[in-house]
C-alpha cells in the first residue's frame, strides 16, 4: 500500500494561532464589559467601529500584497487589536478617528512591515499614540463613570454624538465629559493641591478613579485566566505591576501628599489593561523569560516617570512602545544557557 | 564514584527544561503477550542497518544460507555486520525500497526462505561472561551485528569501548521509551526482565562501570515491577531500578543521564566523557543472547499500533520482514488509515510504500487516522509567542534558529547553538502557527554540513592552486638560476681560452675530429661512399659537435624539472 509523506511530529498539534487570539478576545470581555457597564455605549459602539476597519483593511491589504485574505482575517489578529484600541479610547471619540487610528495600527503598524508577526511595535499602542499626539483634546475627554454621570446617554444619543457630533439638547461637551482620574490628579498635584484633598473628590474610589478600578478587576480577572490557560507567562504582568508598585511605594513613602499610593497607579489608567493584554503580546514583547522581566520592569518603570514627571497623565501606551524599541537588544543579551553549554558565555556561542 | 542507593530510599532525580506531556497512547498495544511474527516468504536485508559504512556483501545470488550465518561483513570501526536471518536462498543483491526518510532505495541481500528456519554453527556458548576478557566480549558483540535498538543504531561494541583513558562509572539502561504509541521495550521489560538484566550486567563487565541505573518511565508499572523483582532475584545489589516521571523526551540519553544525576553531558560530547554508558533495555538483551548463547541480532520486538491497524501488537520480528506482512498480521489497516509511520509520533518519519523491511533500528509501525494524527495544513508567520522556547529540552530559542535557518544564515544559527538540536520535535508541536521548525532544523544543519564539505573542498583546490604557482615558479627560478650558471660557466670558459688553457669542450671536438680523419681515411681505404655526415669540413664538424653537446645539456636540465615536479606532486601539492 501507498501512502503520502508528511514531516514530523505526527500529533494533534494542542493550540493554534487562531485559539490564542479568541483565547485573549474572551479574557477582555469582563473588562470590556465593566467598561461598558461604567462609561455606556460609547465603548460598544467604539468597538464595532474598530473592529470593522481593522478586519477591511487586513483584508484590503492582504488582498493588495497577493495573499489570501481569509487566513489572515481568520486568524483574529486584527479583530484582537481592533478590540485592545477600543478600550483603551474615550467613549465619545468621534467615529473617524476610530477609524485612523484602527487603520493606521492595521495597515501602518500591522501590514506595512509584512503582517503577523512581524511588526515590531505594538499596533493597538501605536494607533493609541498616534491619536493621542495629534488630537490631544478629544483624547482625552472621557465620560465620568455611571454613578458621576448626571447626564447619562442612550445608544441613539451616543451614535448621534460619536457620529455626526451632535450633543443631545441642553448639552455642552463641557456638561458630558470631564478629565480621567489620572488627567485630574495630574493637574492637581501641579496646583500643589495635596493628595488627600484630592481623595476627597467624588471621582476616587478604593484604590483608584471611581469606576476605572472595577474596570481594572476585571482586566486583572480576564489576565489571570490567560495565565491560567498559558496563553500569556507571569512574566511580564507580575514584573511591569510589581515595578511600577514598589517604585509608587516608595515615592509614597517619601512624600505621602505628592505621591500616589502604589494600588493608585496600578487600578489608574490603561495599567492591567496594559500589563495583561498590551505588553504581553507576543509579537512585539521579549521572548526569552529573563528578557521578559527586564522589559516588564522597564515598562512599570518608564510608566511611572512619565506619570509622575512626563507630560502626558498616562504612560502605558508610550512605555509599551518605547520598550518595543529595546526587545531584539534586550533578546539578544538574555538567551538561556543552552543544555550542555558552561554558563560563562551566558547561553551565545561565536562572538 | 556513583553511589548506589539502598532501593528503599527514593533517588533524587533532577529535571530538564522544557519537554512536554503528551497523551500516552500506549494501552492499545499492549494487550496480547508479543508473539512470534510469521516466517515471511521472502527477507529483504539491507545492508546499512546501523550508523557507519554499509557492510560488504559476503554471499552471492543462488548461495543457500542458514539462520545466523554472516551475510555481509562490516566495513570499517563504526560498522556492523547483517545476518541471515533464516535458512534460504539468496535470490537478490539490489537496491530496494528501504525505511529510510530520504524514501530513497539501497543496497540488499533478498532471501527466500526455504521455511526449514536451520541454525548455523554458532559460536560457542559463554556461561560465566565475567572470567572472560572484555575485549572478546565485545568482538563477540560485534560479530553479533548488534547496535543500538532504541532507535540511533549505532554498533554496540564501539560505544562499549570508551578506551582505557576514559573511566565509566555508570551504567544507563535505558527503558524509557518516552515516545507515544511505542510499548516494544515496556513489553521485553515485561517479558524477558531476566535477560535484560543479564545483558546490563554483561555490559557493565565490559565497560568496567561500578553501577547500573535502570530507569523506567513510571507510565510502565509493570516493566517496572518485573525489572525490580529480577533485580531483587539476581541479587544484583550494583543495579537499581529508577522509576522517572513520564515527560516526553526524557527518553533521550542527555535528558536521562540528567534526570539521573543532574549532570548535562556537555554540548557535542559524549556520555562517556562524564563517565556513563547508555543503552536500550532491548540492546541489553541483544547483547545477552550474543554471549550467552552466540546468537546474532536476527529478531527484534516491533510494537504495530495506531488507529490506522486493526488489532494493535508487539511482534518478534526477524529482521528483514517486509512491513506490510507484519501489518497482516496484526490484522491490516483500518478503512481510516492515513499515514504510515515508522517510529513514534514525535521522531518518526512516514513511509511512502509498506513494502519495506524491519530493519534493526525500527522500533514501530505507527498507521494513523486524520483525527490522532493531522497534517497541520498551511503555516502561518511566526507569532514569537516562545512556546518552542518553552519546549526546547536542550533550553534553545527555535524561533531565533527558525528565523536564521530561513534566511539561510547558517552562521547565525549555529551562534544560537544549531547543532545542540536534538530533533525531539517538542518545539513544533506546541508551535500555534504550525510551523515545521524541526524541518528547518535539519534544512540548516544539512545545509551547514554541504557548506563545510564545499569549504574544505575549496581549501583544496585553493591549496592546490597555490602549490601549483609555486611549483611554476620555482621552476622559473631554477632555470633562470641554471642560465646565470651557464652564462658564468661560458664566460669562465671564454677566459679560459683566451688564457689557452685546456678546456674539456675543445678537447671532445679535437677527439671527435680525430675520429671522423681516421673514420674518412678508413672508408677512403675500404672504398665506401662517404654519407652527408661524412666528409664534412672542419668547421661543419665543429658546428655538429657543439650541437651535440648543447643537447645533452638541455637533456640533462629538462630531466632534472621532471624529478622535481614528479617529487613534489606525489607529496601532494
Amino acid at each position: 500500500m501507498q501512502f503520502p509523506s508528511f514531516t514530523s511530529p505526527h500529533t494533534d498539534r494542542p493550540n493554534s494561532v487562531r485559539e490564542n487570539m479568541l483565547w485573549v478576545i474572551a479574557a477582555l470581555m469582563p473588562g470590556a464589559a465593566a467598561m461598558f457597564w461604567y462609561f455606556g455605549w460609547g465603548i460598544i459602539i467604539n468597538m464595532a467601529i474598530a473592529s470593522a476597519t481593522a478586519v477591511s483593511c487586513e483584508a484590503l491589504v492582504m488582498k493588495m500584497r497577493g495573499r489570501q485574505a481569509s487566513s489572515a482575517v481568520g486568524d483574529m489578529s486584527a479583530l484582537l487589536t481592533a478590540l485592545l484600541l477600543a478600550v483603551a479610547l474615550p467613549p465619545l471619540l468621534p467615529w473617524w478617528l476610530t477609524v485612523i487610528g484602527t487603520a493606521f495600527a492595521i495597515v501602518v503598524v500591522k501590514q506595512l512591515y509584512g503582517g503577523l508577526g512581524y511588526n515590531p511595535f505594538n499596533p493597538a499602542m501605536a494607533g493609541y499614540v498616534l491619536l493621542l499626539i495629534s488630537y490631544p483634546v478629544q483624547m482625552t475627554s472621557w465620560l465620568p463613570p455611571v454613578m458621576l454621570n448626571e447626564n447619562p446617554l442612550t445608544l441613539v444619543q451616543t451614535a448621534m454624538v460619536i457620529f455626526s457630533g451632535v450633543l443631545p439638547t441642553d448639552l455642552t461637551w463641557d456638561a458630558l465629559t470631564m478629565a480621567s482620574p489620572l488627567d485630574s490628579m495630574r493637574t492637581q498635584l501641579d496646583l500643589n493641591v495635596t493628595l488627600s484633598e484630592i481623595k476627597l473628590s467624588p471621582l476616587w474610589g478604593d484604590f483608584g478613579g471611581r469606576g476605572w478600578e472595577w474596570a481594572g478587576n476585571w482586566f486583572l480577572l480576564g489576565g489571570l485566566f490567560l495565565i491560567y490557560k498559558r496563553v500569556i507567562s507571569w512574566h511580564i504582568p507580575v514584573s511591569m505591576l510589581g515595578s511600577l508598585l514598589l517604585i509608587a511605594m516608595l515615592f509614597h513613602f517619601i512624600d505621602q501628599d505628592a505621591y500616589p499610593f502604589g494600588l493608585f497607579h496600578i487600578f489608574s489608567g490603561g495599567t492591567l489593561l496594559g500589563a495583561f493584554f498590551i505588553a504581553t503580546d507576543p509579537i512585539t514583547a521579549c521572548t526569552t523569560r529573563k528578557g521578559q522581566l527586564i522589559f516588564g520592569v522597564g515598562i512599570g518603570l518608564t510608566i511611572y516617570v512619565i506619570r509622575t514627571w512626563g507630560g502626558y497623565p498616562d504612560a502605558v501606551a508610550f512605555a509599551v512602545l518605547l520598550f518595543n524599541m529595546a526587545v531584539p537588544l534586550i533578546d539578544h543579551y538574555t538567551q538561556p544557557r543552552v543544555f550542555g553549554h558552561s554558563a560563562e558565555n551566558g547561553g551565545r556561542s561565536g562572538e | 564514584m556513583q553511589q548506589v542507593k539502598n532501593s528503599t530510599q527514593p533517588r533524587k532525580l533532577y529535571r530538564f527544561h522544557g519537554g512536554i506531556h503528551l497523551p500516552d497512547n500506549k494501552k492499545q498495544s499492549i494487550g496480547l503477550a508479543v508473539e512470534k511474527a510469521r516466517l515471511p516468504q521472502q527477507l529483504i536485508i539491507p545492508l546499512s542497518q546501523h550508523m557507519g559504512e554499509p557492510a560488504e556483501v559476503l554471499v552471492k545470488v543462488g548461495d543457500h544460507v542458514l539462520k545466523g550465518e554472516i551475510i555481509g561483513k562490516p566495513q570499517g570501526y563504526i560498522s556492523a555486520p547483517v545476518h541471515a536471518p533464516t535458512s534460504g536462498v539468496v535470490t537478490a543483491v539490489e537496491a530496494r525500497p528501504v525505511p529510510h526518510p530520504s524514501g530513497l532505495p539501497a543496497q540488499c541481500i533478498i532471501i527466500d526462505s526455504d521455511g526449514e528456519d536451520r541454525w548455523c554453527e554458532l559460536p560457542e556458548k559463554i556461561s560465566d561472561y565475567s572470567a572472560q576478557e572484555p575485549a572478546l566480549l565485545r568482538e563477540r558483540i560485534r560479530n553479533a551485528g548488534i547496535v543500538g535498538l532504541g532507535g540511533a543504531a549505532f554498533p554496540t561494541s564501539v560505544k562499549t569501548n570508551p578506551g582505557p583513558d576514559t573511566p565509566i562509572h555508570t551504567l544507563v539502561i535505558n527503558g524509557a521509551e518516552c515516545e507515544p504509541y511505542i510499548t516494544c521495550d515496556d513489553m521485553l521489560m515485561r517479558q524477558q526482565a531476566e535477560q535484560v538484566l543479564t545483558g546490563a550486567a554483561i555490559l557493565r563487565h565490559i565497560i568496567g562501570a561500578d553501577s547500573c541505573l535502570i530507569a523506567i518511565e513510571d507510565n510502565k508499572p509493570e516493566a517496572i515491577a518485573a525489572m525490580g523483582a529480577a533485580v531483587t532475584a539476581a541479587g544484583m545489589v550494583w543495579a537499581e531500578v529508577v522509576s522517572i516521571p513520564t515527560r516526553y523526551p526524557s527518553g533521550g540519553e542527555k535528558q536521562l543521564i540528567k534526570i539521573l544525576t543532574g549532570e548535562e553531558i556537555p554540548s557535542g560530547g559524549i556520555p562517556s566523557q562524564i563517565g556513563f554508558v547508555c543503552h536500550n533495555v532491548g540492546t541489553a538483551a541483544a547483547v545477552a543472547d550474543a554471549v550467552l548463547e552466540g546468537k546474532p541480532l536476527i529478531s527484534r520486538y516491533v510494537t504495530l499500533t495506531g488507529s490506522g491497524i486493526s488489532n494493535p501488537c508487539n511482534l518478534e520480528v526477524l529482521i528483514g520482514t517486509p512491513a506490510n506482512e507484519l501489518i497482516e498480521q496484526a490484522g491490516g489497516y483500518t478503512a481510516t488509515v492515513e499515514k504510515l509511520i515508522l517510529g513514534g509520533p514525535m521522531m518518526g518519519f512516514t513511509l511512502e510504500s509498506d513494502a519495506v523491511p524491519i530493519t534493526k533500528a525500527a522500533n514501530c509501525l505507527l498507521a494513523t487516522d486524520s483525527t490522532e494524527s493531522p497534517s497541520s495544513g498551511v503555516a502561518l508567520a511566526c507569532i514569537r509567542c516562545g512556546r518552542c522556547a518553552e519546549a526546547c529540552p536542550v533550553s534553545l530559542l527555535p524561533q531565533q534558529m527558525y528565523w536564521y535557518s530561513r534566511a539561510k544564515d547558517l552562521e547565525k544559527t549555529q551562534q544560537y547553538n544549531l547543532f545542540d538540536c536534538i530533533e525531539c520535535g517538542c518545539c513544533s508541536h506546541v508551535c500555534p502557527s504550525h510551523i515545521p521548525l524541526v524541518q528547518y532544523f535539519r534544512f540548516a544543519k544539512t545545509e551547514s554540513w554541504a557548506k563545510e564539505r564545499e569549504t574544505k573542498a575549496s581549501d583544496r583546490a585553493r591549496a592546490r592552486s597555490e602549490a601549483r604557482t609555486a611549483r611554476q615558479e620555482r621552476i622559473k627560478a631554477e632555470r633562470k638560476a641554471l642560465q646565470a650558471k651557464k652564462k658564468a660557466a661560458l664566460a669562465k670558459k671564454k677566459a679560459a681560452e683566451k688564457e689557452g688553457g685546456s678546456d674539456p669542450k675543445k678537447a671532445a671536438i679535437e677527439a671527435a675530429k680525430a675520429r671522423a680523419a681516421k673514420k674518412k681515411t678508413q672508408m677512403a681505404q675500404e672504398g665506401v661512399e662517404p654519407g652527408n655526415t661524412e666528409n664534412l669540413t672542419d668547421t661543419q664538424q665543429k658546428a655538429i659537435d657543439e650541437v651535440d653537446s648543447r643537447r645533452g645539456e638541455v637533456a640533462a636540465e629538462m630531466r632534472k624539472d621532471e624529478e622535481a615536479t614528479d617529487s613534489s606532486e606525489q607529496k601532494g601539492l
